[in-house]
Formats: structure tokens, C-alpha cells, sequence
């Protein structure tokens, strides 16, 4: 990562902290081969990447979208349209990016050179209104996108769990399910690495310059509108990319899986979380978020059977599995508080810049 | 040869004429003082010909081309610097990469994505010794916003000085700098005047900073350009005298 971007984690505890992360979601095939345990390490490799894309946008030139879940859309949905109406094939496959990244990056050109010149708060207003009339538009078109059910479809024979390379391996099957899992973070892993070499190129500094004060970067002869124009195609490609990923692990696409708005608060949540800016916060972020998600509950559960063993008043209810969203939230605030600059910006020990 | 003109320069706030049809060529090789009341218009005559606003009527001519409609980068690239009268810097970044972004402006990478920065010594070296020039060197480090109000005036013009303009526009450089800063810009702007090709605009109210460093003065009131010569002359004359220094010369106008 330091020889790609230039840019070291600049924070032992942080290293470690990633290492631990990537070594795990690598493992995870062979230590937890379980469905559940690879569903969630792929929705953290993927998230991971969706994040970190939009973390270009927020964290390093300061511009607020709402329509991020739209691009990840266009890629779940181009993947999924193609493989539903060609049949399982490799050529579907690659139909469905040559269609979906294009077209992503294209609907953010236009969205960029229509309203990055102008103030930043009528950029979020339009990405609001095309995210929204997009998400409407995926489910009235039923013919094409299945409306409100989505699309299923197959994945090519070497991606199915039915195709087993190795049967048993040290007790775990190696299958096309894995291949499929290796396929996700890989892919996601080089998406990030490649942004986090875009901001620490000229370019990315300009960016950086533009979220300090887009005045002085256009006195010093920057044509900011272009550099924010193309952070937000690469933002859309990336995010696109992701949802091509997300699609092809469930191999569903869906409003509720890939554009609905509760996914924009979630990455919003996890960028704050792992820290704005920073881009190594976007695996952190994803990785406690998507945890905290889907094993809180759990946790949660086995709290409350204990704390009622022991005969604890009030805990057993407190602690109840039907209460993990409260204690969820609760979470969320305490990060925020004590960690402003996220955990990315805790852990290299800044405090939050003075704005 | 650099040229420079506003022709019958004006704009209009609502009713009110805040430039009004001011028309003026600069010289290269020459340092011109804008001087005038507080609500003379002398920064709005800046923005105007910088680029961060739109004249009402009238145009900006430079180098024999019509640039009323370029947009401010453009005139930067073009070859207008600008430093600000109220101190504008990037307040989270180093020292060092406000003026390292300032000289990449003008080096061709803006748009590079996919080369580390760090890779560009040169721009980083050229970025230093803009610091050492203006005395600046040992604070590289520290984020702008830390630095001292006469600190962030310097890095002010060194973020200037890092574009290499034709034309330098200083607006109020030393305005709230303490005594023994003062000189070290001075200094600075007097280097300046040794290349005859560039021109210097200059927004002063210290009245011994102008006579000591203008060939030309001339003064804006109510928007108007009412006096152009010599310091001497526009210093001596009655309706300098009336409309703006209201003092005897001698005397500091600020």
C-alpha cells in the first residue's frame, strides 16, 4: 500500500489494525466457511470499496451526494439484467460492465458539469432528486429491472457452488463459491489501493485544496469544476464496480439490495466511522460497521440469557436481541463523539481540525 | 510585452455603482499604487480584474486580448496573480503544500491521477525556497492556520509569488503585519520591481509604503478613478487632498 500511494497508515495500532482486517477477510473461506460468516466478509470487502469511493468524494473534496447507491445500483442492476437475458454466461458478464461502468460514469459527468460549478449544497439536492427518481424508475420498469422483486439469476458454471475444485482441503471445500468470494476481494482490495494512489497524486492534492477553500484553489488557476467533475465519475465507476460485486455474491439485484437509502446512511455512517479523508477508514469503518450488523444481535442475545441466569433485574430486557437497533445507534453516537476524526484519525492521535 | 487595460470599468451592486467606468492602462517595468478612502472600490477593482467578478459595463484587456469573460482560473493561468487582502489560504494544509500546490498549478500534473506527488521533488524544492524567500522556511510544517496573522500575510503573497504572474496584484499586503514584519514584504515587492517585464498593482492605505515603492499612483473615490501621476504630483494635488487623504502630506493615511 506505501509503495503504491506514498501514503503509510502513519500509526502502528492502525497497521495492525488493517493487517488483522485483511488477513482475516482472506481467511475467512478456511477459518469460517460457513454462509453466513462469508456472506459478511463479503459485504465488508465490498463496502469496503463503496465506501472508500465515496470517501473521495466526502472526505477529500468535501462534496456531499446522496446519489451514491444509484451508481451502485446501475452496476448490481447492469450485472444482473445481463445474466437474467443472456443466460448464464461469461459474456453476459462482461456485457453487463461494459454497459453499467459506462453508463455510471457518463450519468455522473452529467450530474457534475450540470451542478459541481455552483454551490455544494445544490449538488446534493440534485444527486437527491436523480437518486430518487432512478430508485423509482427501477421498480415501475418492472419488464426490465423486476420492480420491486428484483432479478435472480445464474452465475456461470465456475462461480456456483456446485462446482467443487477441491473437496475436502484441511476439512473445507474449495468451490466456485470460493472462487467467487476471491473474485470480491481482490477486486475490491485493487479498487481501493488504486484510490488511495488517486489521492495522493496532483490531482488527489487538488482535491484536497478544493474541500479547504475552492476559492483560493480557483485563484491560484485550478478549474476546480473538472477536478470535482472527475472525482465524481471515479467515485460513480467505483461504486458501479462494487454493486457489479455485490450482485454477482448474492446474484440478486434488487431496490432494497443495492438503492435504497438506508445503504447511502450506512456508508455515510461508516465513513465517519473510519474517518473522513483518510481512505484506510473505509475498510476499518465497513469492517466495524457490517460486524457490529450482523453479530450485535447475537451477542446481545447470549447477554440477555445470561444477565437472566444470573437473575440481574432490568438487564435481561435491556439486553434483549429485539433491542440491537437502540443499542446499535447508541454505538454510533458514542463513535462520533469520542472519535470525531474517526478511528483512522484516533488512532494517528489528531484532533479534529479546526474548520 | 505585457499589457494591461481596464476600459470604462463598472459595476453595479443593486443602485449602487461600487466601480464606476474606470478606465486606466498599467505599464510593465512600473508599480502602480491604488489608493483611495475605505468604499473606494479599489478591491472590487481587483475582483474585477482578477476575475472573481463580472464587470456591469466596460472590459479588461490583457496582453491585446479580451479577457472580461475568462473566468478567474483562466486569468491565473493566463498570467494574473493575485494575493488577497483578507488572508485566503488552504487552513488545514502545511505551510509547504500551500505553496507546493500553488507551483503545481502551472506544472502540467493537475490532472495527473495516477503518479504519487511526492515523485515531483522539483515542485516540493521550488515550493521551499519560495518559503526561505520570504522567511518562512522554518515553519513548513506547521498547518496555515497555526501560523501567526503577519506569518499567514506572507504565505499569502508567497502563494502569489509561486504562480510567477505577469502581473502581481497585492491587496493591502502588509495590513495588520507588525512593525518588524512589515519590511520583509517590502523587501519583497522592491525584488520584484527589478524585472521590467512584470507589472505591479498595489493596494496600500500606508502612505509611506507608497511614496517609498510607487512610480504611479492613482486614486479611486466613490468607485471613480479621480487622480493618476506621479506620487509627488497626486500627493500634492487638491483633490487628492480633499477626497481622500484629507491631511496634510507627511502623514500616515491608515
Amino acid at each position: 500500500m506505501i509503495i503504491l500511494s506514498g501514503d503509510p497508515p502513519r500509526s502502528r495500532a492502525l497497521s495492525i489494525l488493517l493487517i488483522a482486517i485483511i488477513v482475516a477477510l482472506a481467511a475467512v473461506p478456511f477459518l469460517f466457511p460457513g454462509a453466513k460468516a462469508m456472506n459478511v466478509a463479503s459485504k465488508i470487502c465490498i463496502f469496503a470499496a463503496l465506501v472508500a469511493s465515496y470517501d473521495l468524494l466526502l472526505g477529500y473534496t468535501g462534496t456531499v451526494s446522496f446519489a451514491h447507491t444509484m451508481f451502485y445500483g446501475i452496476g448490481s442492476y447492469a450485472i444482473a439484467i445481463a445474466l437474467y437475458g443472456m443466460g448464464p454466461s461469461w459474456a453476459a458478464i462482461a456485457v453487463g460492465i461494459a454497459v453499467g461502468l459506462p453508463l455510471a460514469a457518463l450519468l455522473a459527468l452529467g450530474i457534475g458539469l450540470f451542478s459541481l460549478r455552483v454551490e455544494a449544497i445544490f449538488f446534493a439536492m440534485i444527486t437527491l432528486a436523480v437518486a430518487s427518481a432512478f430508485l423509482v424508475l427501477a421498480s415501475q420498469l418492472s419488464w426490465l429491472t423486476g420492480g420491486e422483486d428484483g432479478r435472480s439469476f445464474q452465475l456461470p458454471e465456475l462461480l456456483r457452488p456446485g462446482t467443487v475444485f477441491v473437496k475436502d482441503f484441511f476439512g473445507v471445500s474449495i468451490n466456485g463459491r470460493t472462487l467467487t468470494y476471491y473474485i470480491v476481494f481482490f477486486a475490491s482490495a485493487a479498487m481501493i489501493l488504486g484510490l488511495l494512489r488517486v489521492v495522493n497524486s496532483p490531482f488527489g492534492r487538488v482535491l484536497q485544496a478544493v474541500r479547504e477553500n475552492r476559492f483560493r484553489a480557483e485563484a491560484l488557476g485550478y478549474r476546480t469544476v473538472f477536478h470535482l467533475t472527475y472525482a465524481n465519475c471515479l467515485a460513480a465507476v467505483v461504486a458501479a464496480s462494487a454493486g457489479v460485486l455485490n450482485a454477482m455474491w448474492l446474484r440478486y439485484a434488487g431496490p432494497d439490495t443495492s438503492l435504497s437509502f438506508a445503504i447511502m446512511l450506512d456508508i455515510l455512517l461508516m465513513v465517519v466511522i473510519g474517518g473522513m479523508g483518510t481512505m484506510y477508514g473505509a475498510v476499518i469503518g465497513a469492517a466495524v460497521f457490517i460486524l457490529a450488523q450482523n453479530y450485535l444481535q447475537a451477542l446481545m442475545g447470549v447477554a440477555s440469557n445470561a444477565a437472566a441466569e444470573a437473575g440481574l433485574p432490568l438487564l435481561p430486557g435491556l439486553l434483549h436481541p429485539d433491542r440491537w437497533l437502540l443499542w446499535l445507534g447508541l454505538l454510533f453516537v458514542a463513535s462520533v463523539y469520542f472519535f470525531p476524526t474517526g478511528i483512522v484519525g484516533r488512532l494517528r492521535g489528531v484532533t479534529r481540525p479546526k474548520s | 510585452m505585457t499589457t494591461l487595460e481596464t476600459q470604462n470599468l463598472t459595476i453595479r451592486f443593486g443602485g449602487h455603482v461600487a466601480v464606476n467606468a474606470v478606465s486606466c492602462a498599467f505599464r510593465p517595468g512600473e508599480l502602480t499604487a491604488i489608493v483611495g478612502p475605505n468604499g473606494a472600490g479599489k478591491t472590487t477593482y481587483f475582483n474585477l480584474i482578477s476575475g472573481q467578478l463580472r464587470p456591469s459595463e466596460g472590459s479588461v484587456l490583457f496582453d491585446g486580448q479580451d479577457i472580461t469573460n475568462l473566468s478567474a482560473p483562466l486569468r491565473t493561468r493566463a498570467g494574473l496573480g493575485r494575493a488577497f487582502q483578507l488572508t485566503n489560504l488552504f487552513p488545514n494544509l502545511s505551510v509547504e503544500e500551500n505553496v507546493r500546490l500553488a507551483v503545481q498549478a502551472h506544472s502540467g500534473t493537475q490532472y495527473d491521477m495516477l503518479r504519487p506527488w511526492r515523485t515531483r521533488r522539483d515542485l516540493i524544492e521550488r515550493a521551499d525556497a519560495i518559503l526561505d524567500s520570504v522567511a518562512l522556511g522554518a515553519r513548513r510544517d506547521v498547518a496555515a492556520t497555526a501560523l501567526s496573522h503577519g506569518d499567514q500575510r506572507k504565505l499569502e503573497v508567497a502563494l502569489m509569488m509561486a504562480l510567477q504572474p505577469k502581473v502581481y496584484m497585492f491587496d493591502e499586503p502588509t495590513a495588520g503585519m507588525s512593525v518588524d514584519e512589515v519590511p520583509v514584504v517590502l523587501d519583497l515587492i522592491a525584488r520584484l520591481k527589478n524585472d521590467a517585464s512584470k507589472i505591479i498593482l498595489l493596494v496600500e492605505h500606508k502612505m509611506d509604503v507608497v511614496r517609498s515603492l510607487a512610480d504611479r499612483i492613482i486614486v479611486l473615490h466613490n468607485g471613480q478613478l479621480v487622480a493618476d501621476g506621479k506620487p509627488a504630483e497626486v500627493i500634492a494635488s487638491p483633490i487628492v487632498q480633499e477626497a481622500y487623504l484629507g491631511i496634510a502630506p507627511g502623514k500616515n493615511a491608515a
